[in-house]
């Protein structure tokens, strides 16, 4: 790492979160760290103070390929009309949990 | 929203009355359920000395910890720290409590934390240092802790069911302090010639302060069963620290211990001359505005 490097401040990670109930991790915000083991302590530090996670994960900021919101229209409107692709015509009952 | 949906958000908050999905829940009281009477044959003054000193360690360090928020060099260090400190602080509140109940005169937390003078407070002397940078920090929390760690570890099976119950939630916490304080260690002694170089001083600093946390004492002395013996905690610590040194790439120091004066260190009340100023700091708002509450 170069001087300059270390001057311009730590990359970026991304925090992902699993809580005790949740079934999914969930993206729960940002920090910045010098590696993605210091990052996962700071997840720690930052993001589970409140008894929210049983895990962790930390994926660099840089590594995540995401879809542009001009693009927007092509790649999503076209589902919108597409009614038969929704489960709409069942009923769930009640006591079917995680739907 | 509708009764389906509901139903199955309900369902993912289980085992409780919070639905709130943006908090954690599940808050436990480490003392529930637990009687606070001194066992039979536990000397209750012996126990009250002994909480006091374990508490007086973990309030004052938490305070120089506490010196160190807003000058971190990294806000997601200062978190880190911060939550820390508030880690410590819980120990000294429930020892120092513990400390209150053996003694029986009526004192609580606060009195014993904002109302005893220097001579009276029995902390290690490691426990006041003013770190000089963050070297000295990362090497001291390594020192505190790995050896608080080793402590607590051994004090979770205590005779004492209510001291057990502190030590068997605070060595979780100590754990993970150690773990911080270890990779920051490992990542400047392994790091550049310069921060090599400044680890390397920095434990040269603290070593004069580690003899006395394995030197015996009147108070651990007198609760067979109950304290445990500081000398038996020494070959864990040698062999943590051992490790973290050797993947740090550094040296352990050769320091002269401390001296004690005429005999006496912190376990007798006796301080270096920054604890003063710590205390007025700490002590001054309580004692301007005595039962005060806010």
């Amino acid at each position: 790492m170069t001087e300059d490097q270390v001057r311009s401040g730590w990359p970026l990670y991304e925090v992902f979160l699993r809580g005790k109930r949740g079934l999914n991790h969930v993206h729960v915000g940002s920090l910045h760290a010098a590696d993605p083991q210091m990052a996962l302590r700071h997840a720690r530090d930052l993001y589970t103070r409140r008894n929210e996670g049983v895990s962790i994960w930390v994926v660099a900021a840089a590594d995540i390929t995401a879809s542009s919101p001009d693009e927007k229209d092509p790649f999503f409107a076209p589902s919108g009309d597409k009614v038969y692709r929704h489960p709409t015509f069942y009923d769930i009952p009640a006591d079917v949990p995680h739907m | 929203m509708t009764e389906d949906e509901f139903a199955a958000y309900q369902s993912l908050s289980e085992e409780t009355e919070d639905h709130r999905w943006a908090f954690g829940t599940g808050f436990a009281d480490p003392l529930e359920g637990i009687g606070t009477s001194v066992p039979d044959g536990v000397d209750a003054a012996a126990l009250a000395a002994y909480c006091l000193m374990l508490g007086d360690d973990a309030l004052i360090y938490s305070h120089r910890l506490q010196q160190w928020m807003t000058r971190m060099p990294e806000l997601e260090e200062e978190t880190a720290l911060a939550n820390i400190a508030l880690d410590l602080l819980g120990q000294a509140r429930m020892l120092l409590s513990r400390a209150g109940q053996a003694e029986g005169r009526g004192r609580d937390e606060d009195q014993l934390a904002f109302f005893r003078d220097e001579h009276e407070f029995r902390s290690v002397r490691l426990a006041e240092h003013t770190d000089a940078d963050f070297a000295e920090l990362a090497g001291r929390l390594l020192v505190f802790s790995a050896w608080r760690l080793a402590l607590f570890g051994r004090l979770a099976s205590s005779a004492d069911p209510v001291l057990a119950a502190i030590a068997a939630k605070a060595a979780r916490e100590l754990a993970y302090h150690r773990d911080y304080a270890a990779q920051w260690v490992i990542r400047l002694g392994d790091g550049t010639p310069l921060s090599h170089g400044k680890m390397q001083a920095a434990l040269g600093v603290i070593w004069p302060l580690v003899d006395e946390l394995f030197q015996a004492d009147l108070v651990t002395a007198a609760l067979p069963g109950v304290a445990a013996d500081p000398a038996g905690l020494r070959a864990e610590f040698d062999g943590v620290l051992g490790t973290v040194l050797a993947a740090a790439t550094l040296e352990r120091p050769q320091a002269t211990p401390l001296a004690r004066v005429a005999g006496k260190a912190g376990r007798e009340g006796v301080h270096t001359e920054p604890f003063g100023y710590l205390l007025a700091e700490l002590q001054s708002v309580a004692r301007a505005h005595p039962d005060a509450t806010w």
